[in-house]
């Protein structure tokens, strides 16, 4: 498909967005290339259709969610900073990441705490900072089979949002899904190794 | 097929069975009484060879009844180890009947007619993807690998015996390479009798599976080579004779390889051929992989590794070639010699054991043997994986290594070479088998026993014990989920660019040669990762749950065939019975669930609480890695998986298809653009557009659509399959994109309304215009394979018992609450269909 003629001075701004996601050259001329296979008429970027040609997704109950996170705020069409700045969210924290951090600068995307806020948007569709009960349902919905009866969805759902929901507005805040998870290691869990 | 010819073959082993012969002498004549005609005569020696093989097989099966009557025991013990211990047992009583060891596993018998069934299956289902992908890794491994273990135990056992430790051996160097070199590789078929039990990652899996595959190749190679240099005698090796050996090894593993290619060329060409021979087209699988095993020992080539490569190259288009039913019998037939000869092999190192004369006791050599295979694997891969994890993008881990290390058993391999050596070569050949055969059962039984707790134990170190809450069991399998997406998304791990090219060749050439054209057709990128899944199954069933709105017919699969000719016929008022039909039965179904399920509820909190729990662990649906099994010998369908992947395969393509559907009749803009779509579409299709109904607006397009899919089916069935996704595939592709509203299924959509405001949900304007990939591929592929999945909404669009509303667009209705969860498919249709009807 003529994706390996491509180098790093091909890709646009490149400066930049190495700076925002911290990836490697090599991972990005990969990435790069990624791309440019997904990028299907090479119209330079990515439209919901390309993402949904990836089979696998098909397959995968969040494959349409992590699909709507590429296209944040209504757009149609994802360019290749885009689509880095999702994936660098599962880049694997090192060292010099938690180092030497410059106050000034913005958290890197691959934080804890932008890794949840990554998977709380998943869940968060109407974007009003929590996580309703209707919300937490839809998920639950998705990511269970077929033998489960609604009741007991709904009685998993309530119980789930029961558990995290601290100040009892029946919704789950990011800082109470943040709570709810802080025994977990997400940085190794919503890491790829392969992505550097 | 190979059945018949594994049994008559086996008979190889009853010649070892001298001694029963003899015992059996007398039968026959005691009750026939004198001479004269018998009416009936009893003929034991005409019978007795094939009868012996067929009852050792009936021994081995009955025992793995047996030893699965109780899971704790197949779960803590590996089977294999359990069928040595079984094999001792019999040896023993056959040894107590006549003291003479009878029956012992022969390296013909092994060689020719046990081996091959096992490699075949590998190779068959070989993760081709992961196994090229990881290719280098294993070469490595294999090569290097089986070398450095070779000749650094000979070396070192060597060394010890020049001390004197050993006490007086009638060997040389040679003689202990040799030796090194059949001990050397670790064993296909024990290593995955244990590795199915243990669950490692993919990358392990395929690196020690491949590993364990390819250096039998070399193993048998160095074993060929030592060999005969030990019958020209230690003095007579020359430096030529070395470089010899050296080019001998390059010569006989990549020949073999070859050789397994073209016969996989010739079976894949055959193949494509055999559709009007259904009945034997699996016979053509077994015969000509045999044959391409038996071709390359015939030219001395590395014949286990012909059959692998046979296997893998293979694979793919004799499953696009032959049909279905070919596909599953070539299947189960291979499952099935596969395990059945692994059950033998393992009964019979038990039962060859059973016999004194090969017993020559060194206990300095057996225990040395032992350390040294051990701790010089275990070195190995640490310096290997130590160059290897400059390379690889995926570095292996410590615990990895330590499942290498740990897994290297060996087996029957080692045994079958070492019973070959020559007494007259080898003198000490009764020490080595001994020794071969306690490092067998060492490393089947002992290593076998420990590494799943040990695996165990490693990785529950790593992470504390504590009972997950809700929200981390629900996140944290989210987080699984969202993981692999984007690993699919961010794409395969390296050698993209060989593989592209790769993939490129085959579409233009191989697969042009090889693969029937209705195969040809079905082979849309999209399909790659479905190959498993029964693919029209699943578009069968989208198509089904829409119409009938419930997934009940999932479980029973009679309805496969109502699915069929409702797609020919649509019959309205059918549909709508059925729906309402359908939805309330499937109420009093989840009523019943929930009554049994509300027993349990009335009593304690605590209860209720493990209930939710148990719940969620059970039905959650599993992330790939968990899942996928790559390859298992033992179990031929992975159902739950295949389930899964159905389940949310439909749901995906019900969401999209209504999102779609929606979208499109939100709108009336992108109706001209459409319109020469459609055309184009029509022109091609056999169905006459008078047919189109009068009274649709003409700028109404999905009717027509709909109407258009009524061809008759006559295609086969590859084409159904590959209609249906590029079906789906056209659908998101030409879907117009204006209209916001109409995401109406509850269950699949978001249905805050703020949000679908604000997300207007498919393409970019000009994407519309541009053909599919399929499309841009193979052009001349027809559109009438198009149709296959849209039938239904002619079915559902002619019902009439609901209100048509157009005021609900935008605004989910309310669902009710106790329905399956299929249900909102149901509902979906309705909108729908009271949109249509407008």
């Amino acid at each position: 498909m003529g994706s390996g003629s491509s180098h790093t001075a091909t890709i646009p701004d490149l400066d930049d967005i190495r700076r925002e996601t911290g990836f490697s050259q090599a991972s990005l001329l990969r990435l790069y290339r990624r791309f440019r296979t997904l990028d299907q008429n090479k119209k330079g970027y990515l439209s919901r259709t390309d993402l949904e040609q990836i089979g696998a997704l098909a397959v995968n109950p969040l494959g349409d969610r992590i699909i709507d996170s590429f296209f944040p705020d209504g757009n149609l069409k994802v360019d290749f900073a885009g689509f880095v700045r999702v994936l660098a969210h599962f880049r694997p924290i090192e060292e010099e990441d938690t180092g030497n951090q410059d106050p000034k600068e913005p958290e890197p995307l691959n934080s804890r705490m932008n890794k949840l806020r990554f998977a709380f948007q998943l869940y968060d569709l109407d974007r009003d900072g929590k996580i309703s009960r209707q919300e937490m349902l839809q998920v639950l919905r998705l990511m269970v089979g077929v033998q489960v009866t609604e009741e007991q969805l709904e009685s998993i759902t309530d119980r789930t949002v029961q558990e995290a929901d601290e100040d009892g507005d029946g919704a789950v805040s990011f800082h109470e899904f943040a709570k709810s998870l802080e025994k977990m290691n997400i940085e190794q869990k919503m890491s790829i190794r392969i992505l550097k | 097929m190979r059945g018949p010819g594994v049994l008559g073959a086996l008979g190889a082993l009853a010649l070892g069975a001298q001694g029963a012969r003899a015992v059996e002498e007398q039968p026959g004549g005691a009750h026939g009484g004198g001479h004269g005609f018998q009416v009936v005569t009893f003929k034991w020696h005409h019978v007795q060879d094939p009868y012996i093989i067929a009852l050792w097989i009936l021994v081995a099966s009955v025992a793995k009844i047996g030893f699965h009557l109780s899971r704790r025991v197949t779960s803590v013990v590996p089977e294999s180890a359990l069928l040595i211990v079984l094999g001792l047992v019999l040896g023993g009583i056959v040894w107590a009947a006549d003291h003479i060891a009878s029956f012992s596993l022969t390296p013909t018998v092994f060689f020719f007619y046990l081996l091959p069934p096992i490699v075949l299956d590998a190779g068959y289902f070989m993760p081709n993807r992961l196994f090229f992908g990881n290719l280098g890794s294993i070469l490595l491994y294999a090569v290097v690998g089986t070398v450095w273990n070779a000749a650094t135990t000979g070396l070192s056992l060597y060394g010890v015996f020049l001390s004197g430790l050993m006490g007086d051996l009638n060997t040389g160097l040679l003689d202990f390479l040799l030796f090194g070199s059949l001990i050397a590789a670790v064993d296909p078929v024990a290593v995955l009798a244990v590795f199915e039990e243990v669950h490692v990652n993919e990358v392990l899996f395929i690196i020690v599976f491949g590993e364990s595959l390819l250096n039998d190749a070399v193993t048998v190679v160095l074993y060929n080579v030592f060999e005969s240099f030990v019958t020209l005698g230690g003095d007579n090796v020359t430096g030529v004779d070395c470089v010899k050996g050296i080019v001998s090894f390059f010569v006989v593993s990549l020949g073999g390889a070859l050789v397994g290619v073209a016969f996989a060329f010739l079976l894949s060409l055959v193949t494509r051929f055999t559709k009007h021979v259904r009945t034997i087209e699996p016979g053509f699988v077994f015969v000509l992989s045999y044959l391409s095993y038996l071709t390359s020992e015939m030219l001395s080539l590395s014949a286990i590794l012909a059959i692998t490569f046979c296997g893998i190259c293979c694979q793919k288009y004799v499953k696009a070639n032959i049909s279905e039913q070919s596909a599953t019998t070539v299947r189960y037939t291979m499952k099935m010699l596969a395990s059945g000869a692994e059950t033998i092999i393992f009964m019979f190192l038990g039962i060859s054991a059973v016999d004194p004369l090969i017993w020559k006791w060194n206990t300095a050599f057996v225990l040395l043997t032992l350390v040294f295979i051990s701790v010089y694997r275990a070195l190995g891969v640490v310096l290997q994986t130590w160059v290897l994890n400059r390379y690889r993008m995926v570095a292996l881990e410590p615990i990895d290594q330590v499942v290498m290390s740990y897994g290297g058993l060996r087996g029957a391999v080692a045994f079958a070479l070492v019973v070959l050596l020559d007494e007259n070569k080898v003198k000490e050949k009764n020490l080595f088998v001994s020794t071969t055969i306690i490092v067998i059962y060492f490393t089947v039984i002992f290593q076998g026993l420990t590494i799943k707790p040990l695996v165990q134990w490693l990785k529950v170190k790593r992470s504390e014990h504590r009972e997950p809450k809700l929200n981390e069991k629900l996140h944290g399998r989210a987080f699984d989920h969202i993981l692999s997406a984007i690993e699919d998304i961010s794409g395969q791990i390296g050698h993209n660019y060989l593989r592209d090219k790769w993939s490129n060749f085959d579409r233009r050439f191989l697969s042009k040669v090889l693969m029937r054209r209705s195969a040809q057709k079905s082979r849309d990128r999209i399909l790659n990762v479905f190959h498993e899944l029964n693919l029209k199954d699943a578009i069968s069933y989208v198509a089904e749950g829409e119409r009938r709105g419930s997934l009940a017919f999932i479980r029973s699969p009679s309805t496969d065939n109502m699915v069929n000719v409702d797609f020919s016929t649509p019959r309205p008022s059918t549909v709508e019975a059925s729906v309402s039909y359908l939805l309330r039965e499937n109420m009093s179904a989840v009523r019943l669930d929930m009554q049994s399920l509300e027993q349990r509820r009335h009593s304690i909190r605590d209860m209720e609480d493990m209930v939710t729990h148990h719940t969620l662990q059970q039905y959650l649906y599993k992330p790939r890695q968990e899942y996928k099994h790559l390859y298992s010998r033992h179990e031929l369908t992975p159902n739950e998986d295949e389930r899964q992947d159905r389940e949310v395969f439909q749901r995906t393509m019900r969401k999209r298809l209504d999102s779609f559907k929606s979208a499109k009749l939100g709108l009336g803009h992108g109706a001209t653009r459409l319109h020469r779509r459609e055309r184009a579409r029509r022109r091609n299709s056999s169905i006459p557009n008078g047919k189109l109904p009068l009274e649709r607006p003409p700028s109404f397009t999905i009717p027509e659509k709909a109407l258009e899919l009524l061809e008759p089916e006559e295609a086969a069935d590859d084409d159904a399959v590959s209609g249906g996704i590029e079906f789906l595939a056209a659908v998101t592709q030409d879907t117009a994109t204006e209209s916001p509203a109409g995401c109406d299924n509850p269950g699949f959509e978001p249905e805050e309304p703020g949000f679908l405001s604000r997300v207007p949900p498919w393409l970019s304007p000009g994407e519309t215009v541009v053909p599919s990939q399929r499309a841009r591929l193979q052009i001349p592929c027809s559109p009438g394979n198009v149709h296959r999945l849209a039938p239904f909404r002619l079915s559902t669009r002619s019902t009439d018992s609901f209100q048509p509303d157009d005021s609900t667009q935008g605004q989910a209705p309310a669902r009710p609450e106790a329905t399956h969860i299929a249900a909102p498919g149901a509902e979906a249709t309705q909108v729908i269909l009271d949109r249509m009807r407008l």
